[in-house]
């Protein structure tokens, strides 16, 4: 194989990879500290992209797209944990499977009623919309860096979120010991709404920078969500170094996949790479309990 | 059979259920025919997710896997001019078995929430994979010319023919599914579902257990995916995926888990609403959703629990 | 974390040898690491001759080793006759049984019933475990560790959380597996460990400190400091 397509495709599943992990994040977030298996995390995902697509195709500004769409879908996230999935976080993880199962429907019909069935398609902003020569004779779409840059950026964020602050203190101590938080006096209500919006913010952020690479689409968000759960399932649950990992991992295995397999077998890779390591670590490889 | 005791409930609802869908037939319409074939398919096919999820304890998200696979081998098999339903249908099995085999060995040895996300993502991995397989039609799935023979005995082409002969496979696999849970294996399943560490401390090898009864549910579901290609002589990437495993998923706990008649019931309940609503308004899922979440929050036994009136355990 | 730092501890074939100690001595550990649930870091663990240092949980359990828990640990949804025979099933021969009614096998249940007898539960043995009293569960639980047939048996504090009849019907329980049984009791009272026990050892923060008989375990200097005296000394064997 050519090294230059090599290094192509390592970039792409680099940006596949910091995509997954602002998912994985969240997800793996929620569950360590609320003990919550939430499917609907790939509905705020599509709720992002849609909310995005709608401000820039209004105003014709993606800069515009990116302040109203985040805040929107972490308010999003916030007022269904308030209204629904607070309920379920003393249930066991069938219960909550199923009711946040039933919340992807209640999604995906929202957008058919309010969007219609027709998939749209959002304009890379101008700013971004060249290509880079990162080494001569090699041009890489500027909008792909970008994701990289952001995805890497906020992985920063949030290591440094969990490690230097109050919040993170909170969130570390809730993963490991969650009665405890309680007794600390701690408004455990708030923090957990809190870590609910900071992983639907996630979940927005990630759908907005899919939308000019992806289309906009009433299902975008199951698609994502399967992928998530082989990265959290492979880096350990609960374990925000884990998704790091795991995300860049998945990412890789499935862009060298679809390049060097034929089709049906490039979409078994990461499975198989699941199934591998779980053989290898059960709990797999960060395992955040015990 | 005399001498297994069912709950009474259990014998009462069981007995007007079999005895009303024996006479659907004889209304002669082809759309509820139809429908009640399709209705007795599932049900089937939520009865072996029972097994695993009632009965076992084990919450698969992947079981439309196995029914996707029975239906493929079934229809690649058409395709290859094996027609003949006594060669179709254990290779529909077979299948089934072999893939339940590799995954239950592999998402079996985690539990809980791992155990329910590897077992969807298996599942999405099948769908993939069809959906990627353009030889046998990829995404736009592939039709079947014509349904699969008896060796002459029976035309299956027939709708009433078919019907009856889903009727009976119903019947029987319930049957069986029903001895099943009473007998030896029956109980330690149920014991690992209650307290897995006690039943290892007794000396149980409590994997083996779960996988061999993983492979006898992914039988089933294998069986009624055979069974569903030959009703909608069709087959495509949709009945592997995932928001199929979440329908059956529902219909065992719409019917009430770990009573193997729920589940069934469930099926029948969640199909007919479908029909119903769906002729009201095509946006029908916004109500259906928020429906569900009201189910799992407050009733949590099923329909057969409030027939029951009891709570059962699990 | 190292529990049980070092113990060096050998049991008898027919005793009832008793381990006590203060609150995270390390007894449940001890036990945990004999039934196999947790794997020792170091050192061997011996079973009437064989290494079963590495062997899981259920094959330690066929070879004749079974246990109580600390926390009543049955089957709530069965009867209590059925917990039983689930146990005597366990012994006998594999469950891939997938046919027959499990409550046809007439040996099973009629092994089933007598062990309920012998623990004194008979009259109970319809009755869903789930609704037995706190004592009755604690009694079943005995049920189920002897219906494996075990040739030693592991018991963590079956007098746990009882009333003084309660105590009294487990300690008459436990009095007849005397010279039957091989037992390994962990307990807290301190009465029921003195009349039952043949030999008693006292673990302290991991460490075997005293094994003797019961008179001699009485009058050891380091178990009455490790008792009796304050908190600083018993600190020093740790």
């Amino acid at each position: 194989m050519d090294p230059l397509l090599i290094f192509i495709q390592g970039l792409n599943g680099l940006q596949l990879g910091v995509m997954l992990f602002l998912m994985a994040a969240g997800l793996t977030l929620v569950f360590g500290v609320m003990n919550l298996i939430n499917l609907a995390h790939g509905s705020l995902y599509m709720m992002g992209a849609y909310l995005a697509a709608t401000v820039q195709q209004r105003t014709g500004s993606f800069l515009l797209a990116v302040l109203l769409a985040i805040p929107l879908t972490t308010m999003l996230g916030m007022l269904v944990e308030v209204t629904a999935l607070r309920r379920l976080y003393k249930r066991d993880h069938l219960d909550q499977v199923l009711a946040t199962f039933a919340l992807i429907l209640f999604f995906n019909e929202l957008v058919r009623i309010v969007w219609g069935p027709q998939a749209y398609f959002m304009a890379v902003p101008e700013l971004f919309s060249g290509y880079f020569s990162i080494l001569p004779g090699v041009s890489y779409p500027i909008f792909r860096l970008v994701i990289i840059g952001v995805g890497l950026a906020v992985a920063l964020l949030l290591y440094l979120i969990v490690s230097r602050t109050r919040l993170g203190m909170l969130i570390r101590a809730g993963a490991t010991n969650r009665e405890m938080v309680g007794a600390l006096g701690v408004n455990i209500q708030l923090l957990y709404t809190v870590v609910f919006g900071l992983g639907a913010a996630l979940a927005g952020l990630a759908g907005i920078m899919a939308g000019p690479i992806l289309s906009v689409e009433v299902g975008m968000g199951e698609s994502i969500i399967i992928l998530t759960f082989v990265v959290i399932v492979i880096g350990g649950i609960g374990s925000i170094r884990g998704a790091l990992i795991a995300s860049m991992l998945v990412g890789l295995a499935d862009t060298f996949g679809r390049v060097l397999l034929p089709p049906a077998l490039a979409s078994m890779v990461i499975y198989v790479l699941m199934a591998g390591v779980l053989c290898w670590r059960p709990q797999g490889l960060f395992p955040a309990y015990g | 059979m005399a001498k297994l005791k069912f709950p009474r409930l259990q014998q009462l609802i069981l007995l007007s259920v079999v005895v009303l869908l024996a006479f659907v037939p004889l209304f002669g319409d082809l759309f509820y025919l139809r429908l009640f074939t399709r209705i007795m398919i599932y049900a089937m096919v939520a009865l072996s997710l029972d097994i695993i999820l009632g009965y076992g304890g084990m919450v698969s998200f992947g079981h439309a896997a196995f029914f996707g696979l029975g239906a493929y081998t079934v229809g690649i098999l058409a395709r290859f001019g094996v027609a003949s339903a006594f060669l179709a249908w254990p290779a529909a099995i077979l299948v089934s078995v072999l893939l339940a085999a590799v995954i239950g060995a592999v998402s079996l040895r985690t539990g809980g929430v791992y155990f329910i996300m590897i077992t969807l993502a298996f599942a999405q991995m099948l769908y993939y994979f069809f959906f990627s397989l353009d030889v046998y039609g990829g995404s736009d799935g592939m039709p079947m010319v014509a349904r699969n023979t008896f060796a002459g005995l029976i035309d299956i082409n027939r709708h009433t023919t078919f019907y009856y002969l889903v009727f009976g496979i119903m019947v029987l696999i319930l049957f069986v599914a029903l001895r099943l849970m009473q007998s030896r294996f029956g109980m330690v399943i149920q014991g690992i579902r209650d307290n897995e560490r006690r039943m290892r401390s007794l000396g149980f090898a409590t994997y083996r257990y779960k996988l061999v009864c993983f492979i006898i549910s992914a039988a089933v579901a294998g069986l009624a995916g055979a069974l569903i290609a030959n009703q909608t002589l069709y087959v495509s990437p949709s009945f592997l995926h995932w928001t199929r495993s979440g329908d059956i998923l529902i219909m065992v706990i719409l019917g009430g888990m770990g009573s193997l008649v729920g589940p069934m019931l469930g099926a029948l309940c969640l199909l007919l609403t479908e029909e119903v609503l769906s002729g009201y308004t095509e946006h029908w899922m916004i109500v259906l959703g928020p429906l569900l979440i009201v189910v799992v929050l407050f009733a949590r036994h099923g329909i057969y629990g409030l027939l029951a009136g009891t709570k059962q355990s699990g | 974390m190292m529990v049980s730092t070092q113990i060096d501890l050998s049991i008898v074939r027919g005793e009832i040898h008793a381990v006590i100690g203060p609150n995270g001595a390390g007894k449940t550990t001890l036990l945990a690491q004999l039934a196999g649930e947790l794997k020792p870091d170091a050192g061997l663990i011996e079973f009437m001759g064989q290494d079963i240092s590495l062997l899981p949980v259920h094959k330690r359990s066929r070879l004749g080793i079974a246990r109580s828990y600390q926390i009543t640990s049955i089957f709530p949804g069965f009867s209590a006759v059925d917990n039983v025979a689930l146990a005597v099933q366990a012994g006998n021969g594999h469950s891939f049984r997938f046919w027959r009614d499990a409550r046809g096998y007439s040996a099973v249940r009629e092994a089933a019933w007598k062990v309920l007898q012998r623990v004194g539960l008979e009259q109970r043995a319809q009755v869903r475990a789930g609704h037995l009293s706190h004592g009755e569960q604690r009694q079943l639980e005995i049920a189920m560790a002897l219906a494996t047939r075990p040739k030693l048996l592991l018991l963590d504090e079956p007098m746990a959380g009882m009333g003084a009849e309660e105590s009294e019907r487990m300690i008459a329980t436990l009095r007849g597996l005397k010279g039957e049984n091989t037992v390994l009791l962990v307990e807290h009272d301190m009465d029921a460990v003195f009349t039952l026990a043949d030999r008693v050892t006292v673990l302290v923060y991991g460490r075997v400190i005293a094994t003797g008989s019961v008179d001699q375990i009485r009058s050891d200097a380091a178990v009455r400091k490790a008792y009796l005296g304050d908190e600083g000394s018993a600190l020093n064997y740790a």
